[in-house]
């Protein structure tokens, strides 16, 4: 009898205890629903409402009927895409520009940061890290500026150097087929420096009794670079490859739209800058078929990075989700 | 990245113990050689730039800058300060910066700080939505549809709110938050009688000063560059930030002259403008590029704290 009481004391005891556990627990979350009801509320409006409004690529869009309004015209825009004369254009020059940038660029940042790693003068190394890593803070605008102003046929410093070695002075960006080298050697001038941050990282995770094993087996610097330091970052180098050729349809408008000019527009017109032309600069914007060309982008970037994605969670058990 | 500091001890003891072979000297001979190089294919340009921006207009003009400035002068920065449009850019600017990166933070803060919490009910949808939006986006033409409904275009606000949180930021917060404020914390606060909202005020946010230093610089370093947004919503001059301004003369080179018939006055034009170019870039670049070293272990750390997270 007693013990049933006290069976029953504990039982409600806990009971009471769970529930006001339960109550605190629902109060302190809805604390931090208040706390998190700003971004959330901005990334609806912000990130979700335009992906509602996408649907224009599939209607004929008139502002005054709305965007329910409008006629449903299924694939008509995207048709009309894949079937205009600058569809191949605009998906050549984007692969060329990103496949040539991925493929010269990628192995730049490794070099200089196995270099970085080799050097024994802790000043020197310091100082080469400071002044490379400062181009990454050189807004595009002032970047495509200095480019030119440098490949400028007057006064720009390399065709005085072609002009001074005997070469006659060009003038590189009417040429439509310079425009991907300049686009991508002043990416690597630029980026070089500051993308070896996470080689240098790796590097220092290489357990130095690695290397003093080698010393002691008779391996010298090169050697130990060639067999310890490079699989030591090979990890490194393998998810950073696959991901960043998940993006190679995924190229950034500024750049290229402020290199662009009418002479290397066979070049330089990319997907980006091809959409804001149809959307929102010429005369007859279209809206819908800008959202097309768009949307079509958004998706095959979504598939690419899936697929890359995946691959890295195969390979090294790294993903983005 | 924390071994970092314990390798670098280490060093001196592998590379000091054994004297250097003749085909170890050899190989780093040209390995020096070769950050040598790239350190003077990064630095010649800016030296260039730098240079030329102290020079004479005509020495721009004609090319004579090499190294040094030829024929000292101020003027190109003369026509810098001189230039409304750009004085008001970079004032713009400054107010762009400053507050953008103010309600970047705030908001960042506020989305990462719920979402580290380990028993946050829905936590998980809610980290899927905000994920998904980092690999897909209804598109410029869409936002540029909501933000014209909302009547932000041709306004400051464009610049401030449209993109008030970057996921990717927001992430790196959440880690730090996940990582450096322990819930054992959270609920000795709440015993303790402290709820959520005091507890960010008064206990997360001084714990997490490097945090939000990387945050800020980031967010500022982006503000500071942006050119995309003000391109695209901003019609108004009174509006437009440094970069906006930059491209008119950078790029599209509006102050040619091309009106000017006479020859030395045509080159002493162009001369000049080329000049103002030149000043322009180094008066654009110049505060992050002269704050980096004092902060460049924060840059560095975001830099890393990214990457591993990305």
């Amino acid at each position: 009898m007693d013990t049933q009481k006290k069976y029953m004391h504990m039982y409600l005891h806990n009971r009471v205890k769970k529930w006001s556990s339960i109550r605190k627990n629902i109060k302190l979350s809805y604390q931090l629903y208040i706390i998190i009801a700003l971004p959330l509320a901005w990334l609806f409006i912000f990130r979700y409402i335009p992906m509602y409004g996408v649907q224009i690529a599939f209607r004929n869009f008139k502002a005054n009927k709305g965007i329910l309004g409008s006629d449903w015209i299924g694939l008509t825009n995207f048709i009309k895409f894949f079937n205009s004369y600058n569809f191949s254009r605009v998906i050549r020059n984007t692969l060329i520009i990103s496949i040539y940038d991925l493929l010269v660029g990628f192995p730049f940042p490794i070099i200089l940061a196995l270099a970085l790693n080799n050097t024994r003068h802790a000043r020197f190394k310091k100082t080469v890290q400071m002044v490379t890593y400062m181009p990454h803070f050189i807004s595009m605008v002032v970047m495509v500026g200095m480019i030119l102003q440098f490949l400028s046929p007057k006064i720009g410093f390399i065709n005085q150097m072609i002009s001074m070695f005997g070469g006659t002075k060009k003038d590189f960006l009417a040429d439509p087929k310079y425009f991907s080298s300049i686009y991508v050697w002043s990416d690597i001038w630029q980026g070089c420096g500051w993308a070896t941050i996470i080689y240098l990282a790796a590097l220092s995770g290489i357990s130095p009794e690695m290397h003093e094993a080698a010393i002691i087996d008779g391996a010298n610097r090169f050697q130990r670079m060639l067999y310890i330091d490079v699989p030591g970052i090979v990890p490194t180098i393998t998810i950073l490859l696959i991901m960043n050729s998940g993006y190679i349809m995924n190229v950034g408008f500024e750049k290229a739209f402020l290199l662009q000019n009418n002479l290397n527009l066979d070049a330089s017109e990319i997907i980006s800058t091809y959409t804001y032309k149809m959307g929102l600069a010429s005369a007859g914007a279209d809206f819908s078929y800008a959202s097309a060309i768009g949307l079509f982008n958004s998706v095959v970037n979504v598939i690419l990075i899936t697929i890359v994605n995946f691959l890295a969670k195969k390979t090294s058990q790294t993903s983005l989700w | 990245m924390i071994k970092l500091t314990q390798n670098s001890y280490k060093k001196p003891i592998i590379n000091n113990h054994l004297k250097l072979s003749a085909v170890d000297r050899f190989f780093l001979i040209i390995n020096d050689l070769l950050l040598l190089t790239a350190l003077l294919v990064v630095l010649y340009p800016i030296i260039y730039i730098v240079s030329s921006s102290f020079s004479s207009p005509t020495a721009v003009s004609s090319g004579r800058v090499v190294l040094f400035p030829v024929g000292f002068s101020l003027k190109g920065y003369k026509a810098v300060f001189e230039h409304k449009l750009i004085v008001s850019g970079y004032t713009n600017t400054i107010f762009y910066t400053f507050f953008g990166t103010l309600v970047n933070l705030v908001m960042t803060i506020l989305a990462a700080y719920p979402l580290s919490r380990k028993n946050m009910p829905g936590k998980k949808i809610i980290v899927v939505l905000f994920s998904f939006t980092m690999i897909f986006s209804g598109g410029l033409i869409p936002s540029y549809m909501l933000n014209s409904n909302l009547g932000l275009i041709n306004t400051r606000l464009v610049l401030m709110i449209p993109n008030a949180i970057s996921v990717f930021n927001m992430i790196i917060a959440r880690t730090f938050f996940e990582s450096d404020i322990p819930e054992e914390l959270v609920e000795a606060a709440q015993i303790d009688g402290c709820d959520h909202m005091r507890f960010l005020f008064k206990v997360v946010l001084p714990l997490s000063k490097p945090i939000l230093a990387v945050l800020a610089l980031y967010y500022a370093v982006g503000h500071w560059n942006a050119y995309f947004d003000a391109f695209i919503y901003l019609s108004k001059k009174e509006f437009f930030p440094l970069q906006i301004i930059l491209r008119e003369i950078l790029v599209l080179n509006t102050i040619k002259q091309t009106l000017i018939v006479d020859p030395v006055l045509a080159a002493a034009r162009q001369g000049m403008s080329d000049l103002l170019k030149y000043s322009l870039i180094v008066v654009s670049s110049v505060p992050f590029i002269a704050i980096y070293p004092f902060v460049s272990k924060y840059f560095i750390k975001g830099a890393l704290v990214g990457a591993i997270k990305g």
